[in-house]
């Protein structure tokens, strides 16, 4: 068919230029790439972090330490309520999401299950979880019971800390001020988070880890460190160690209650009192309340600061303080006063997390990546082009003209998909430059083949490109589905590979069956030959 | 003009006569891959041994020397140092850690201050790459299972287009390539990491690509010539597309080989197999698919005229 009809001479320059224009921005510099005029794209291609320099982490939110809190937090509750109601029982044991104990008076036991029923919440159904109560109270006869959490509740709870801690990770990363951050869940209790141009990698993990919990609680004054040790502690009351740095001691008796958290932050800021770096915090209005409350109860009394599970101040209160505000002192340095503002700015983890996979490159070799990949395509696209015209003469400098079209189709895609492109990528791109000439190849050597048998140019050229398309099809759908798969399985760089060998293939069929066919007919019906120079 | 061409028009190179010497070189290289493989393993990566790596680059020609004792002060196992594509440019692998991804993390902090303090002039890490164990465990999952998957769907597809002895053919050269493959990381010890897994996918879609054009062939010539001995149909076939196979292998070629010349030091594992790949994907598709379509009783379209025997 060597009529083209006009609606597809203009779709195929349509595209070409469509491709052309989107591509157009990557050749220039940034300014020069915003400043362009509003209808013409400005993106330009995404660098992948190998190419750019930059920190991928992937992170693991340790979800067993989501069942212990709560149910450290049911087993007071249970023991608190029983007590309440006068209710004595023994054999108090917890395992996983049960607790279970033994009445010492079975009788007691409908009062008992009637007491801890107010335990339960009955959660309504929602979009994410089906609902319903999120603990299970058993009665296991002779006055025995046991209490557990429900899978659905276990399920809930592990999801939610998982959306709280993306979250946190978000509002430590914003903080950070890193460009164009990705952080993304993957399955179950995985993040992604990468970092394009950051290059600090200790202190980015120093701030990614840190689970930040603050609490103030009050020093519990009867009894001392060195007794607790042996076991003798009062209930409602725990040992925690002190920090490193902490010069009066090392370990602390507190009252569990917490009087104020860090959730209750409005604000935290480093400053300096005195020449010495400390950070300044200020509570919302409940806990500006709390925290007066408890300060004008216990005047003259010492409260623990504590920061993960070590107190890292215990100042003395001297007076109520009613405003809410205050200053953590506790041996900081600059740095670590600015970070750990931005932590309790930020809020704490809701569960620890692990890092599982790191990978972080440097800018000079991101830059060197870049430089030897540039080098290579341009040295590979020159040598192909020049053979190519070698081995089919003017039909081949037809196949050179679409190989440059390819190329900018290539990058106009990658430009507006906001595909990443990295080493492999560009290693994908060589390849295809190699690979792309093939379905011009199958076409010529056809057309070839028929002008042998006998055709005229005419026929020689429509049966060379009709016979020529199933067999292109068919040989590039296979590489087609070796790129899918390798998408699919494949992580960061590799990824990055299989964008660019599929949109390879796309754009070079494109290129071999319409753009250059487009050409040649063009010129066929220009010059009416008498033979084919193929 | 006098255009460059490779193959003269109308070749008629006896290669399924020659087929069984072509199958004595593939079974002795698909066995000594194999050999090869059990008894010598392969050089992995830290993407699928978990570890740590780390590409160090020195002010001036690196001293291995000193990097290896300071390495080796820090008792952390395993290391290999070795220089990578300039003297002032180390990569340091260290096997992994004892305990989770947190021991790795710690390695690498110890491992940045000894050798700060240890190497002359400025140190700089271009680049740190930390796998923990699950992660590692999970890759390795991953690839298996991805080149698997795509030989898998590879032969459904083939199939679907072709008859079923197509797809056979098809398959058996797609595991004789990726064998050979392996051979060849096992026999050089060049890296084995997920950027091999690339390679070894692209050398089944590549070798495919090959493949399928000599199928479409005689599929063609199998409805051209109806009354044409298979034997004399199929060595017609790889004849015919001899000049193509050849153009195309010819600028893939010159492709990769810009890429491994100067593509960097990142990129010369995975092209080197990219390569062998290219080689081994025409060899298989010229004297392993088409030949084995002989063995697998192949017809030629059976209600045409007088009974034409599978094999000549």
């Amino acid at each position: 068919m060597l009529y083209f009809p006009k609606w597809k001479i203009f779709l195929v320059i349509g595209i070409c230029l469509v491709g052309l224009i989107t591509a157009f921005p990557n050749v220039l510099s940034d300014d020069e790439a915003e400043s362009l005029p509003g209808w013409i794209p400005h993106d330009k291609i995404n660098l992948g972090l190998d190419l750019q320099g930059g920190l991928h982490f992937l992170l693991e939110v340790d979800l067993k330490a989501v069942t212990e809190e709560r149910m450290s937090d049911l087993f007071s509750d249970v023991r608190v309520r029983l007590r309440q109601a006068r209710i004595r029982a023994t054999g108090f044991s917890r395992s996983g999401p049960r607790v279970s104990f033994k009445l010492n008076n079975p009788d007691d036991t409908a009062r008992a299950m009637d007491t801890l029923q107010g335990l339960v919440v009955n959660k309504v159904p929602t979009l994410t979880s089906s609902g319903g109560p999120d603990i299970v109270i058993r009665d296991n006869g002779g006055g025995k019971i046991e209490l557990e959490l429900t899978e659905q509740e276990i399920e809930d709870r592990k999801s939610g800390v998982v959306d709280q801690t993306i979250e946190v990770v978000r509002n430590r990363i914003d903080e950070l001020g890193t460009r164009e951050p990705t952080i993304q869940r993957q399955g179950d209790s995985r993040i992604i988070v990468q970092l394009p141009g950051e290059s600090d990698r200790d202190r980015v993990i120093g701030i990614l880890k840190r689970t930040a919990k603050l609490t103030f609680q009050m020093v519990d004054l009867t009894t001392n460190p060195a007794d607790a040790e042996r076991g003798r502690i009062p209930p409602g009351s725990e040992l925690v160690p002190a920090d490193a740095n902490d010069q009066f001691a090392t370990q602390y008796v507190l009252r569990k209650r917490i009087i104020v958290s860090g959730e209750m932050l409005v604000d935290a800021q480093p400053t300096f009192q005195q020449g010495v770096p400390v950070v300044q915090f200020r509570f919302n209005s409940n806990g500006a309340r709390r925290f007066a409350d408890a300060t004008r109860e216990n005047v003259g009394k010492p409260f623990a600061v504590v920061l993960d599970g070590k107190v890292i101040t215990a100042p003395r209160i001297n007076e109520p303080i009613l405003g809410g505000s205050g200053i953590i002192t506790g041996g900081f340095t600059v740095q670590t006063a600015n970070d750990l503002a931005l932590l309790l700015r930020a809020g704490a983890l809701p569960a620890p997390i692990k890092i599982l996979e790191e990978r972080s490159v440097g800018p000079d070799l991101g830059a060197d990546s870049i430089a030897a990949g540039e080098f290579a395509s341009v040295a590979g696209l020159v040598a192909v082009m020049v053979y190519i015209v070698l081995a089919y003469g003017f039909f081949g400098i037809v196949a050179d003209m679409a190989l440059f079209l390819n190329m900018a189709l290539i990058a106009g895609a990658l430009s507006t998909l906001g595909a990443t492109l990295t080493l492999p990528g560009i290693a994908g791109i060589v390849l295809t430059i190699g690979m792309a000439v093939d379905a011009n190849v199958l076409i010529f050597e056809r057309i070839r083949e028929e002008v042998r048998a006998g055709k005229t140019p005419i026929a020689a050229l429509d049966a060379g490109y009709s016979r020529a398309l199933g067999t292109i099809l068919d040989a590039n759908i296979t590489t087609l589905i070796a790129a899918l798969i390798l998408f699919q399985f494949g992580s960061g760089p590799v990824k990055g590979f299989a964008v660019t060998l599929a949109i390879g293939i796309f754009t070079s069929v494109f290129t071999a069956v319409t753009v250059s066919r487009l050409m040649l007919v063009g010129w066929l019906r220009r010059t009416r030959p008498k033979a084919l120079p193929i | 003009m006098r255009l460059l061409k490779l193959v003269p028009a109308g070749t008629n190179i006896g290669f399924i006569t020659g087929r069984h010497i072509a199958y004595a070189i593939s079974g002795t290289l698909m066995l000594a891959s194999l050999v090869l493989f059990i008894v010598d393993g392969l050089n992995y990566g830290i993407d699928f041994k978990g570890g740590i790596l780390m590409e160090v680059g020195t002010t001036g020609p690196a001293d291995l020397a000193v990097i290896r004792r300071s390495l080796e002060s820090l008792k952390l196992g395993d290391a290999a140092v070795q220089e990578f594509g300039q003297p002032s440019d180390v990569l340091i692998r260290i096997e992994r850690q004892p305990g989770d991804a947190e021991a790795q993390q710690a390695a690498v902090a110890r491992v940045r201050q000894q050798l700060s303090r240890d190497i002359e002039g400025e140190v700089s890490f271009r680049r740190v790459e930390v796998v923990g164990p699950k992660v590692s465990g999970e890759l390795i999952v991953d690839g298996v299972l991805s080149v698997v998957l795509a030989i898998g769907a590879v032969l459904l597809y083939i199939w679907f287009r072709f008859e079923w002895q197509f797809g056979v053919g098809a398959v058996l050269a797609l595991i004789h390539d990726v064998t050979l493959t392996i051979g060849l990381f096992s026999l050089t010890g060049l890296e084995f990491n997920l950027s091999t897994i690339a390679a070894i996918l692209t050398i089944v879609g590549y070798s495919l690509n090959d493949t399928v054009v000599v199928y479409d062939r005689v599929r063609e010539n199998l409805r051209k010539f109806k009354k044409m001995p298979l034997k004399e149909l199929l060595n017609r076939s790889i004849n015919e597309t001899l000049s193509r196979t050849s153009i195309t292998s010819l600028t893939t070629l010159l492709a990769l080989f810009a890429l491994f010349g100067f593509g960097g030091e990142n990129l010369r594992g995975f092209t080197a197999a990219m390569i062998w790949g290219v080689f081994v994907g025409t060899y298989s598709s010229i004297f392993v698919a088409a030949p084995l379509l002989l063995r697998l009783n192949l017809r030629s379209n059976p209600s045409a005229g007088a009974g034409v025997p599978a094999k000549g």
